[in-house]
């Protein structure tokens, strides 16, 4: 049983480039490896934009570069710290935390970020509620709401997927999957796409 | 007490005769409650009704979302204050071109200062 909401790939071209990086939750705490999460997503803007290629005499390219670098740092680091603060998995399990980037080339060039953690089956229906409000709404309205809420709740406000939609101009996708060998937990996929040039 | 904040990769300094609170480096704290020293000595630096506040960003390369709300959520608290804050953005740096302009939705009557770069291009 698997699930997939709005634009998710689950495919890619056979001689497309990635990175991919997995990380083990359970080795440090959170609090010790967050700044972690910006340092592997400069790592990931950085290999970009080494994909990307720099035009030194072209100011207009090196422009893109730039802003697509800080574009895919923004977004890498949303996704990866939403994947480690949600990962909720048995201690006796030992499933990593992955996070990568993909790269679709055609006349424009789109990266494509993820991360996949996971979370326990009985937080699904809230995530999908969750996922249905964000993709069916006017998203700079939700953003307004969910900043005023955060005022009373800090928790989830959502403030991060809301820029990389809105901001970034991301499609959102999100992908759940089963674990084979245990009902209670599930892989959950969010995926950004975002066209650089 | 009113006092600079200095972490690994950020620093926030307060010029209390400048009435400004100025940003560097880049910031990424987990979220809300390791926010909250930032946002309340935001706060008790427009404590009292000043003619102007500024928030000073233009150094600030690198904020993630929970930084963004905390910002947002310092302006809300501002409208109830006669203050006229002014955030000082760069324009050479991307996020901020991106979301600076957000915290206008919050209050209106924040005044957005983009500084260019002083390289001409």
């Amino acid at each position: 049983m698997s699930k997939v909401f709005g634009h998710f790939l689950n495919t890619f071209p056979p001689d497309h480039d990635s990175l991919e990086l997995n990380f083990r939750p359970s080795s440090k705490s959170i609090k010790e490896r967050w700044r972690n999460n910006r340092l592997s997503a400069y790592f990931v803007a950085n290999y970009f934009s080494t994909f990307v290629g720099s035009k030194k005499e072209d100011k207009d390219h090196e422009r893109q570069l730039k802003e697509g670098k800080a574009a895919v740092s923004y977004i890498a680091n949303e996704l990866l710290e939403n994947a480690v603060k949600f990962h909720d998995e048995p201690e006796s399990s030992t499933h990593t935390i992955r996070f990568g980037i993909h790269f679709i080339e055609n006349q424009l060039i789109t990266a494509v970020i993820f991360a996949t953690n996971v979370i326990k089956t009985d937080k699904m229906k809230p995530f999908e509620d969750w996922i249905q409000e964000l993709l069916s709404v006017d998203t700079e309205e939700l953003y307004i709401k969910k900043v005023e809420e955060s005022l009373e709740n800090d928790e989830q406000s959502g403030v991060g997927l809301l820029t990389i939609i809105n901001d970034y101009d991301a499609r959102l996708g999100w992908y759940f999957e089963e674990v084979p060998e245990d009902p209670t937990i599930c892989f959950v996929t969010t995926m950004a796409q975002v066209t650089i040039e | 007490m009113k006092s600079d904040i200095v972490g690994e990769d950020y620093r926030i300094l307060y010029d209390e005769q400048g009435n400004t609170v100025a940003f560097y480096g880049e910031l990424s704290l987990s979220g809300s409650k390791d926010y909250e020293p930032i946002k309340q000595l935001l706060e008790e630096a427009t404590s009292e009704e000043l003619e102007q506040f500024t928030l000073d960003l233009k150094e600030l390369y690198f904020l993630n979302s929970s930084g963004i709300s905390m910002l947002s959520k310092f302006v809300i608290g501002m409208r109830k204050s006669d203050t006229q804050l002014i955030v000082i953005g760069s324009e050479e740096i991307p996020w901020q071109k991106k979301s600076l302009s957000n915290l206008q939705k919050f209050l209106p009557s924040l005044q957005l200062v983009m500084e260019a770069s002083e390289e001409t291009s």
